[in-house]
């Protein structure tokens, strides 16, 4: 999995790339947030568009993620979820958790409500 | 270790218990699919679910432990239908206590829909004890393009 961090005001945009599966991705996802989160960043929006797969691994550290960021007072959303992204978070109830977006500036002006 | 033979549409591997090792077996499915007609879209989930059987065997039957095995054999049968097969060398496992990872009290765990995935890309999933001691689960889908979901 690679990622690149961007900013849009006090939001963190982190574009993942790649796949986020045991082993590898999951592991990496995590330490991005907990990084983030140190860094006093607890605005994170998680751009999946060029996720290639997820798997339960992955999935389970997306919820991880969302709990720790939560838990710590900020928030986290997705955009861009790719169809089958959103099937394993459909068929899982896991869509009902998470704000997600496919227009970026919206995501982005959701924070501020 | 790897038996792979085109003609009869069926391959067998045993990988050590490394995570690496998922991607190979995935490769594998990808060539016996070749001239089997899979759909894209079936051919996704079921390596999905392939995926998700072996880091079960990794992680939970062999414990990380990279000397012990996981054994495959995947094979399209009469009819278009896809069989797999993964075994582990660990001490078995109750596919019956299992959670069910939608309902509200699970719903924000982190681990737990591994197999729920399996169940629901797949047409069967059925878990049984193995002859080396650890857990066996098969895997089937219907594969032809046009008779599968």
């Amino acid at each position: 999995m690679k990622a690149t961090i961007r900013t849009a005001g006090d939001v963190r945009i982190v574009d993942l790339d790649g796949k986020i599966t045991i082993g590898g991705g999951d592991v990496q996802l995590r330490q991005l947030i907990e990084e983030s989160l140190g860094a006093g960043q607890n605005k994170l929006l998680l751009n999946l568009k060029g996720v290639s797969h997820v798997d339960s691994a992955g999935i389970g550290e997306m919820v991880g993620c969302y709990t720790t960021v939560t838990r710590r007072g900020g928030r986290m959303k997705l955009e861009n979820l790719p169809p089958k992204i959103n099937d394993l978070l459909t068929v899982t109830q896991l869509i009902t958790v998470f704000d997600v977006f496919d227009n970026e500036a919206e995501a982005v002006a959701s924070f501020s409500k | 270790m790897l038996y792979f033979a085109r003609m009869a549409k069926e391959a067998q591997l045993q990988l050590l218990s490394r995570y690496e090792n998922i991607e190979l077996a995935e490769h594998v499915l990808v060539e016996l699919a070749v001239d089997a007609s899979f759909e894209e879209e079936t051919l996704y989930w079921v390596g999905m679910a392939l995926r998700e059987a072996i880091a079960n065997a990794i992680k939970h039957g062999n414990k990380l432990n990279p000397d012990k095995r996981v054994f495959i054999r995947m094979a399209i049968e009469g009819g278009g239908r896809l069989e797999i097969a993964v075994e582990d060398e660990g001490d078995g496992f109750d596919a019956a206590a299992l959670a069910d990872p939608t309902i509200p009290e699970n719903i924000l765990r982190e681990s737990g829909r591994g197999i729920f995935y399996m169940r629901h890309f797949m047409d069967e999933v059925r878990f049984s004890p193995s002859g080396r001691g650890g857990t066996r689960v098969e895997l089937v889908k219907s594969v032809l393009k046009g008779r599968s979901t």
